[in-house]
């Protein structure tokens, strides 16, 4: 009798053991920082995208390839240059249950417009969306848009419904630090839903049953994103099994990750570029000493360029994982030459000269704003530049924090002299120059303005004759480049690593897509 | 005998302290340790061509040099250099300046807060002794760590961004003596309880001496021994509380590293088989703590009249 109840208990230990074993796999996900927010419109940010990439979907998506192709829309046409229609998959469901319609996708574009949101600038030229029955939806632009799908790849859709019924119709208000229920929640029509949010700790991924796809490996059923500041600690913890993937993977330990036999490391020019800005429009330095602000000549900022040797960087602190870079985008977008990528040389003397000539002998003192958990040694840069503007007496002091606060702090006007990085997931340079480069664009900190190249957008807008619109952005380039905008570091190169046995495609956006992924 | 000059250095070479010193060959080496150390932190501009505190002297292709008697080593980095360039032999001096000017500082600190409390406090008994000693009983049940850490919270809260970084040393100063005072309170209190109910007090008492003279003239010298050995004893835990408290990054800011900002910035790269980096800072520290430890250690056993 007794040993019958033994044999019942075993055996039921035992069946719970072999069915989490067989049917429930799961990958744990690592990076050095989390998700800014969890509402879909507040944050345009790498982490906070790749998170909510895995719950919500957009009408069209970049697959693994990075090419545009369907997702919720089956299929498009434009009827006029300004005129869209978008059909829309009628298997949708929300993972709570509700038809996903037209309606939905009518009130996401138009939340993603509002003025809290983060998207705005993404889809200004459209002017006018409406449903034309349950799956067709017709979307107005203000001038011909050659980008329009490129940029509808990043508005991801929400349900019209839960938004209403928890307070969350406008975009969550990030700058003000506003809470709400679209922040620390997410329900979308994607292959996940999210079951516990805990910012900065854990993040759990389930397996929504309700998406209408399919996913490459079945049995994966759940995503543990569990962020680790620590680039030794998140090392440890992946070659200690206690973490599957880890999709920053700091560029000093490659080797020994990929010494271990149970590991594999896989490497990929990342579609970011990271610079410094200038404050050129202030009158006087927040930070300075000087009483003006030197940022405004252009031979200072030239002298500060040149005095950067980003050689060294790649070498000595990016182990020769990144691409120097001349500006603000890279192979693959739209209006990338070579040519325009060269750097202006490393040259002390010269940079010295330039100081002098612009009135500035003896330099100047300035703080330098970085974040020290959003780029791939993001402090390292910055602490190797403050050295390396030492050279030329400029007095740089460093001042690291977390992502969170350094963009925050940016985006209200406390940087003179920042580290940021820019990726375009458009693949196209009206992007970058819509948003770093534009009067009064929301990211242009450095406050550069100038005519020409605000006319060189209007035409990167709405010129659909491509060899003008190129023209355009060549000249943009040129300009910016000229002026010295921005002091251009390198291009990113990431670094993936995993166990071998856990496959999730690496992908220049540096965005895992779960549904591809599989655990062998 | 007597044909001997009484001079200051007779007296000491004729000193128990001195006799036990020499027949204590840990006493000399830890000693001896702890003087090359001493000497060579404050002196450091002197021992060293390198500055790692001026961003503009170090030059970034020299990062991550591994010692010089490795393969790749430069004789010129004898300890090799960190990510940023900094030639580690100096760095570590440089970092010890700082972690020592904290610990005796912390210590000092604790020492006059905690000895003018004890001793006040034994002296004048009654109910300021209860509070005073029920503060010390709150005190030790906070794990030092954490208060200094609750210090350094607060500090960050009042005082502004651009002045932490001029103020960490002292935030760091008094949060470590702060956590170590009890210690200092309670000794000096229960010796002078001893020493109050002796004849030569109450004489002073009778003849009129006042309170304050015959505290710390009068019955201070006859607690010292005890308070210079917790007081050494001290001093090695401030210098590992001053490096805990660094490596958690609530300590000075990276530009101007201590030992424990040194054995945290390195700790990145300990997989990456830059080893050094972190290694040395470490090896370092333990040698200084535990020399420190072992002076204390033959202090108590000397200056104890009850263990010999």
């Amino acid at each position: 009798m007794k040993f019958n109840n033994l044999l019942k208990i075993l055996l039921a230990v035992l069946f719970v053991f072999a069915s989490t074993q067989t049917f429930a796999k799961t990958i744990k996900w690592s990076m050095q920082g989390d998700s800014l927010t969890l509402d879909p419109h507040a944050q345009n940010e790498g982490p906070t995208t790749q998170v909510s990439r895995q719950v919500y979907e957009a009408l069209v998506t970049r697959g693994l390839d990075m090419s545009i192709g369907p997702q919720l829309a089956t299929k498009w046409k434009a009827v006029d240059p300004n005129t869209w229609y978008f059909y829309l998959r009628d298997d949708v469901k929300f993972s709570n249950g509700q038809k996903m319609t037209s309606e939905d996708v009518v009130f996401s574009i138009l939340r993603a417009k509002q003025p809290t949101s983060d998207f705005k600038e993404y889809i200004s030229t459209i002017s006018g969306v409406k449903a034309i029955d349950d799956y067709t939806v017709q979307i107005k632009t203000s001038k011909p848009n050659p980008i329009l799908l490129n940029q509808l790849s990043n508005i991801f859709i929400m349900s019209k419904k839960w938004c209403h019924d928890n307070f969350a119709i406008v975009p969550q208000n990030w700058d003000a630090s506003q809470e709400t229920f679209s922040a620390v929640n997410a329900m979308g029509t994607g292959p996940f839903k999210i079951t516990l949010r805990e910012p900065n700790t854990k993040t759990v991924f389930k397996k929504n049953g309700k998406w209408w796809g399919d996913m490459k490996d079945k049995s994966v059923t759940e995503i543990h994103l569990l962020p680790i500041k620590n680039a030794a600690t998140r090392v440890a913890a992946l070659l200690s099994g206690e973490i599957d993937l880890v999709t920053d993977a700091p560029v000093q330990d490659l080797a020994r990750i990929g010494s271990s036999s149970g590991h594999k490391v896989e490497s990929t020019p990342q579609m970011r570029t990271i610079f410094l800005g200038m404050d050129q429009a202030a009158d006087k330095l927040r930070t300075g000493n000087t009483g003006d602000n030197p940022f405004k000549k252009q031979k200072v900022r030239q002298a500060l360029y040149q005095a950067i040797d980003i050689e060294a960087i790649k070498k000595k602190v990016m182990r020769g994982l990144s691409e120097p870079a001349g500006i603000i985008t890279f192979p693959g977008v739209t209006g990338y030459t070579a040519e325009l990528d060269k750097r202006l040389p490393y040259d002390v003397g010269a940079a010295k000269k330039l100081l002098a000539d612009a009135g500035y002998p003896n330099g100047f003192e300035v703080e330098l704003r970085c974040p020290n958990d959003r780029y791939v040694n993001d402090e390292a840069i910055c602490t190797a530049v403050v050295g390396m503007l030492g050279k030329i007496g400029v007095k740089v002091n460093l001042f690291a924090q977390t992502k969170s606060k350094h963009f925050k702090e940016l985006k209200d006007n406390q940087g003179d002299f920042y580290m940021l990085g820019w990726g375009v997931p458009t693949l196209d340079s009206h992007y970058v120059f819509h948003y770093l480069y534009e009067t009064g664009a929301s990211w242009n900190k450095v406050n550069f303005s100038n005519a020409d190249v605000d006319a060189a957008i209007r035409v990167m807008e709405g010129e659909v004759d491509l060899d003008k619109r190129n023209a355009a952005i060549a000249n943009a380039w040129k300009i910016v480049r000229d002026n010295i905008a921005y002091l251009p570091l390198h291009h990113q190169v990431i670094s993936w690593a995993s166990k071998s046995n856990v496959d999730v495609p690496i992908r220049p956006n540096n965005e895992p897509l779960f549904r591809f992924s599989s655990i062998n | 005998m007597g044909n001997k000059k009484i001079t200051w250095l007779n007296r000491v070479k004729n000193s128990d302290i001195y006799y036990s010193f020499i027949k204590s060959p840990t006493a000399i080496v830890s000693t001896f340790i702890l003087i090359l150390i001493f000497f060579c932190s404050f002196f450091v501009e002197f021992v060293t061509p390198y500055n790692p505190f001026d961003p503009s002297s170090l030059s970034l292709m020299d990062a991550f040099t591994p010692p010089s008697w490795t393969e790749d080593g430069l004789a010129k980095f004898v300890l090799g250099t960190d990510g940023q360039g900094r030639d580690m032999l100096a760095t570590i001096l440089y970092g010890s300046r700082i972690s020592l000017i904290v610990g005796f500082s912390a210590v000092i600190f604790a020492l006059v807060l905690g000895v003018g409390l004890g001793l006040s406090a034994g002296y004048f008994g009654g109910k300021y002794e209860m509070i005073v000693m029920r503060l010390t009983d709150v005190q030790l049940t906070v794990p030092s760590i954490l208060m200094a850490l609750l210090v350094d919270g607060i500090a960050r809260g009042i005082i502004s961004r651009e002045l932490h970084d001029e103020m960490a040393i002292y935030v760091l100063i008094f949060a470590i003596g702060i956590s170590e005072w009890p210690q200092f309170a309670r000794v000096s209190r229960a010796a002078t309880l001893v020493e109050k109910n002796k004849d030569y007090v109450s004489a002073s008492t009778i003849i009129g001496v006042s309170n304050l003279i015959i505290m710390f003239k009068h019955i201070l010298p006859n607690i010292l021994r005890p308070i210079l050995v917790i007081g050494t004893i001290g001093l090695a835990l401030a210098i590992i509380a001053e490096a805990t408290l660094s490596f958690l990054g609530v300590g000075v800011p990276p530009t101007t590293p201590s030992l424990g900002t040194l054995i945290r910035l390195g700790n990145d790269f300990l997989f990456s088989g830059e080893w050094w980096i972190t290694f040395f800072p470490a090896i370092f520290l333990v040698i200084l703590a535990f020399s420190i430890n072992l002076l204390g250690d033959w202090m108590r056993d000397t200056l104890n009249p009850k263990l010999n």
